[in-house]
């Protein structure tokens, strides 16, 4: 295959838009060949394909691969994408398909893996007549190059790829606290950010409306904070289950525990946590953030997120900080008192930063590193260098400015602010999420490597079971091809929109419930309701 | 149980308007205070409620829903006897049919739903129209509760209220209170629109949405079939049509047998279906397969090898047109055909020579609107003589076109301001309006939505009472550019509700806390019975959508 590789080299150089010209040509010749999503940073495609056979195609890791047979990410990839390749082999009523191919010279083409040099992801992927050997540093980049190979109809074009992700962070976050998220909603998410190549699914669990996390130290929270203490909760298994849900597919869980603000529901099931606000001298029976002045508050968060340092493998966990309503606290006697003693005048902000640099510092000795939301910056705590800050808020200027100051600082940086997708609008509002410019602001070199990537965000006020996925997608793969792929080569929303409309016919073809772009059709319709 | 969690669901979320978008929260605090309605969960709300504190329970054993001894209608009424197992069916979605063991009932239980219809001609086996009658009686009583109705309609509206007064009480229990309800619908034609031009929609898809436009007592199925983009109504007369027009000519289509079940859906659940075949614009696909039926467009003095509006000036168009409306007048039940006549570009009119020609002789000058009308004229005559009335978008009575007197007039353009004149005009004029302008349901946008739906009112505009009672009611419309079957029910549902319940109850029926109240209940009811309908707000269903 090594041949074949030098062979296909001479494409490589060929321009976007002269490949753009070769997708289109082949969109008119039957069958139909579809454009990869999100675009590879080198790709080549020839006219020359080659029919493939399901009862001959086969996956293996070449000779040289340092993952062998065993290896459960790639067995279970091989497993998963097999069928996505050949959609309807299982299918009797199309069995004279084969029939068909069958009458055409015959050429065996099989996939190979080689693996080497862990944590790097650099994809190569080159079919080419009789084989396709698909080379990649570890595994992660291999399920994304399975991925890639754009076999249709069991036809699959000569093609030599070079991938690699531009940003490392592409995240989804889903927010199971406003609405439940039922298990099989979070792993068909999970699915479907695996064929666009998101990386992070950041589970925003708990907030204000509900507890669902169930939690084994205290079991309280959720059969309190909870819709339901039964029925809309997330068992241990539950979680476990997302969590290698997703390793299989490449994909790190971030769990965020938001606090201090934006804790109402741990309230109910731990007494004592939450500030209790006052109306002039006495308890109005309400309660604000968590209560900053108790050291039990802080024992409380130490043995919670020493639980969740557990349950969740990944190395970061995301603790919020995020619209801390001072209003409460400030009616509060303790918590003036503890105020004055602490020297902060009046200043509340400075109280809030007491708290977060608790939380953090408690976190570093988890052996986690925090993410936290851009506010925390903005009230300048004392955050460890080592701290990723989340921006979520703002104009476009205003973002361009925080991404300056927050680099500037030397912090790493993730960005939210444009990729608001629970917002919707009439329209084709998906080119506005294409045309974000993550680097666009000023900044040195040095400063732009610290945006670490972009995360899209479904809160779910108006959001749940019945209508996530066709929200999420496609608009979702907008921000995921703007992530991954090289800004140069996907400036333009007019290339973009036939290969989103054909990916969101693939995505569709997948099982997942993906929202048409504009007026059309795809080849096999959304069989539910 | 089932609203006292709601109840709480409902509190916890005005707790929680902190929300993450701190920008957001002028949409999100309307006005709204959060308390449980005394109306339990009905929608759209009856014209006459009176609920007592009594409560019964019904036990999915020994519950019946029977035709009443005195009743007109029997076995062999099978619309009926389906709505019985149907909605037997909601009220007890777990329970497993064992035959009916009567077992003893508690004193306090409804053991008998009898339904008793009192007019001779039960219409049974009869389609509905726009002067059904709807209205019922209900009472709920131990151990026998009563629904009255003059015919099957109404019935079937009764059914859904009943099976809307029936809720979980504690320990699961179905409870249900003493109550007397008399109702009848403000208007008489409450429609949705689907699109199936744009978008191709599987038939399970509109049977699933009809289902849910019974559960709000909706009643006409105006079907946008097709369009510009796709033709996919398979016509015996022309299969040309779809063969070349539609997406697909055997996924993307809708055959006659397909058109018929869809038909006889709908007429189980009390549901006209009024099907829309736009003319002489929005016809693009028509050109595929009928060869001359366009106007070929010209750039200067050749043709440009594009097509614009039907050709109004051949013989052969009306030739057609004749054929192929006496087959859609046969295809389809219903008194009334929908006939567009809305936004025709007269661009391309006015580029082809023949045309000017035409238009020389008739000595229109070059006002096209006569041409436009002198089209919808002889359409209009060619429908007529097939025994259909007709529906038409508002510009064809913006342009002076002669029509029947019974000719409905559908507005649908401009702001609320100028929608207002318009229905003040048409009803001026004499002819009956229906409005669809404040319910483009397709157009969505952040927040809740559909407190702005529930507001507009058809009857709000400058007229006479005389006027006020041409208005026949009003239509969702659900446009098909952005909409297909991955997203068509959770973007319609509970949306359309709100429309549902202004043109079924009382006009004064306007708080908009009861209304949330009801609601948020109204659509968790209808994710248990299947629909993927979309939440209003923060909070929960006891039964979450399992269908992912």
């Amino acid at each position: 295959h090594i041949n074949s590789i030098v062979f296909l080299l001479l494409f490589i150089m060929l321009s976007y838009y002269l490949c753009s010209f070769i997708v289109l040509i082949m969109f008119f010749s039957l069958p139909a060949v579809n454009a990869v999503w999100p675009m590879p940073q080198l790709i080549s495609s020839s006219t020359d394909r080659y029919p493939l056979s399901p009862r001959q195609f086969i996956f293996q890791y070449a000779s040289g691969s340092s993952a062998k047979s065993g290896c459960s990410v790639i067995d279970s990839a091989f497993k998963r994408y097999f069928p996505l390749i050949f959609v309807d082999y299982l299918k009797k009523t199309e069995k004279h398909m084969y029939r068909t191919f069958s009458m055409q010279p015959m050429l065996n083409v099989y996939a190979s893996i080689h693996l080497s040099f862990p944590f790097s992801v650099v994809d190569k992927l080159s079919v080419s007549s009789g084989q396709a050997s698909l080379r990649a540093k570890t595994v992660w980049g291999a399920l994304r190059g399975n991925k890639t190979i754009h076999i249709r109809h069991y036809f699959v074009n000569k093609t030599e790829i070079d991938d690699f992700p531009r940003f490392k962070f592409r995240g989804l976050l889903l927010d199971t606290s406003r609405h439940y998220l039922p298990l099989p909603a979070i792993l068909k998410t999970l699915d479907a950010m695996s064929y666009n190549k998101f990386n992070v699914f950041h589970w925003h669990i708990v907030d204000d409306p509900s507890f669902p996390y169930q939690s084994s130290t205290f079991p309280g929270l959720s059969s309190k904070g909870a819709f339901h203490p039964s029925t809309h909760v997330y068992s241990q298994t539950d979680v476990s289950r997302v969590i290698s849900h997703a390793r299989l597919r490449g994909i790190r869980v971030l769990p965020e525990f938001d606090s201090p603000g934006h804790t109402q529901s741990w309230g109910k099931g731990q007494p004592g946590l939450l500030t209790s606000c006052y109306k002039g001298s006495v308890p109005s029976g309400t309660f604000g953030p968590v209560n900053p002045a108790m050291s039990s508050s802080y024992q409380f968060i130490s043995r919670l997120f020493k639980e969740v340092a557990s349950v969740f493998p990944d190395p970061y966990i995301h603790l919020g900080g995020d619209e801390v309503d001072f209003t409460c606290w400030k009616s509060n006697p303790e918590v003036r008192g503890f105020m004055q003693k602490m020297g902060f005048g009046t200043d509340y902000t400075k109280l809030e930063s007491y708290y977060m640099e608790n939380i953090i510092n408690l976190t570093k000795t988890l052996n986690k590193t925090s993410i936290v939301w851009q506010d925390v910056f903005d009230n300048h705590e004392k955050i460890p260098e080592e701290t990723v800050l989340h921006i979520w808020k703002g104009s476009p200027a205003q973002i361009q400015q925080e991404l300056s100051d927050i680099t500037l600082a030397g912090y790493r940086v993730i960005l939210s602010a444009p990729w608001y997708i629970n917002h919707i609008a009439y329209g084709q509002d998906w080119t506005t999420y294409y045309n974000v410019q993550p680097l666009n602001f000023t900044g040195s070199e040095q400063q732009k490597s610290l945006v670490i990537g972009g995360e899209v965000c479904m809160w779910g006020e108006y959001v749940d079971a019945t209508n996530l996925s066709p929200r999420l997608w496609p608009r979702a793969s907008a921000a995921a091809e703007r992530l991954w792929s090289d800004e140069k080569t996907t400036s333009s929303v007019t290339d973009a929109f036939p290969r989103l409309t054909d990916f969101r016919c693939r995505l569709l073809r997948r099982g997942i419930q993906a929202e048409p772009l504009f007026v059309g059709h795809c080849r096999h319709e959304y069989e539910g309701i | 149980m089932y609203t006292a969690r709601l109840f709480a669901a409902l509190l916890l979320a005005v707790v929680c308007l902190a929300t993450q978008e701190e920008y957001d929260n002028d949409i999100l605090e309307e006005g709204i205070t959060l308390t449980d309605s005394q109306y339990g969960s009905l929608w759209p709300l009856p014209q006459k409620v009176q609920m007592s504190t009594v409560v019964f329970k019904l036990s999915g054993a020994s519950f019946q829903i029977v035709d009443a001894k005195e009743s007109s209608s029997g076995a062999s009424c099978s619309l009926l006897q389906n709505a019985y197992r149907r909605y037997f069916e909601y009220i007890f979605p777990s329970a497993r049919k064992q035959g009916h063991v009567k077992k003893k009932t508690p004193a306090s239980a409804v053991s008998e739903l009898q339904v008793w219809i009192t007019s001779a001609d039960t219409e049974c086996d009869g389609f509905p129209n726009v002067t059904s009658d709807e209205s019922y009686q209900l009472s709920v009583d131990s151990p026998v509760s009563v629904l009255k109705a003059s015919t099957v309609w109404g019935a079937l509206r009764g059914l859904e209220t009943f099976s809307q007064l029936v809720y979980e009480g504690e320990y699961g229990a179905k409870s249900i209170n003493r109550t007397e309800i008399s109702d009848f619908p403000r208007f008489a034609h409450r429609g949705v629109l689907l699109d199936t031009s744009r978008h191709f929609l599987p038939i399970k898809v509109i049977l699933a949405n009809l289902e849910a436009m019974a559960w709000n007592k909706f009643n006409v199925f105006h079907w946008h079939i097709v369009d510009d983009p796709s033709f996919p109504y398979l016509s015996r007369t022309f299969p040309q049509l779809s063969q070349q027009g539609a997406f697909h000519p055997y996924t993307h289509v809708y055959t006659p047998s397909d058109v018929k079940m869809i038909i006889e859906f709908a007429r189980l659940r009390g549901i006209r279906v009024v099907p829309e075949f736009d003319t002489p614009g929005h016809t693009q696909s028509w050109g595929k397969g009928q060869k001359d039926l366009l106007t070929p467009c010209y750039s200067g003095a050749s043709p440009s090898g594009s097509f614009g509006p039907v050709n109004p000036i051949l013989n052969t168009t009306y030739e057609f047109m004749s054929m192929f409306f006496k087959e859609v007048s046969t295809v389809f039940p219903d008194a009334y055909i929908h006939l567009g006549g809305d936004e025709v570009d007269f661009n391309c009119w006015k580029s082809n020579p023949d045309i000017q020609k035409f238009m020389e002789q008739q000595g229109f000058g070059t006002d096209y609107s006569k041409l436009e009308s002198l089209y919808i004229q002889r359409i209009l005559d060619i429908v007529s003589s097939t025994n259909k009335h007709y529906l038409i978008w508002q510009e064809v009575f913006d342009n002076g076109v002669k029509m029947k007197a019974d000719t409905v007039i559908h507005v649908w353009k401009g702001n609320q301001q100028q929608y207002q004149d318009e229905m003040s005009r048409v009803t001026a004029s004499g002819y009956q309006v229906l409005l669809s302008t404040p319910w483009y349901l397709n157009r969505i946008s952040y927040g809740q939505d559909w407190q702005a739906t529930y507001k507009a009112d058809p009857q709000d505009f400058n007229g006479t009472d005389a006027q006020k009672k041409l208005v026949v009611g009003g239509e969702a419309c659900l446009w098909g550019e952005y909409v297909d079957a991955t997203n068509l029910t959770p973007r319609l549902w509970p949306r359309a509700s709100a429309v549902a319940e202004r043109l079924w109850s009382d006009k004064d029926v306007r708080d908009l806390n009861d209304a949330y109240s009801r609601l948020a209940q109204h659509r968790c009811r209808m994710v248990q019975r299947g629909i993927p309908a979309e939440p209003l707000f923060s909070g929960y269903c006891a039964y979450e959508y399992k269908g992912v």
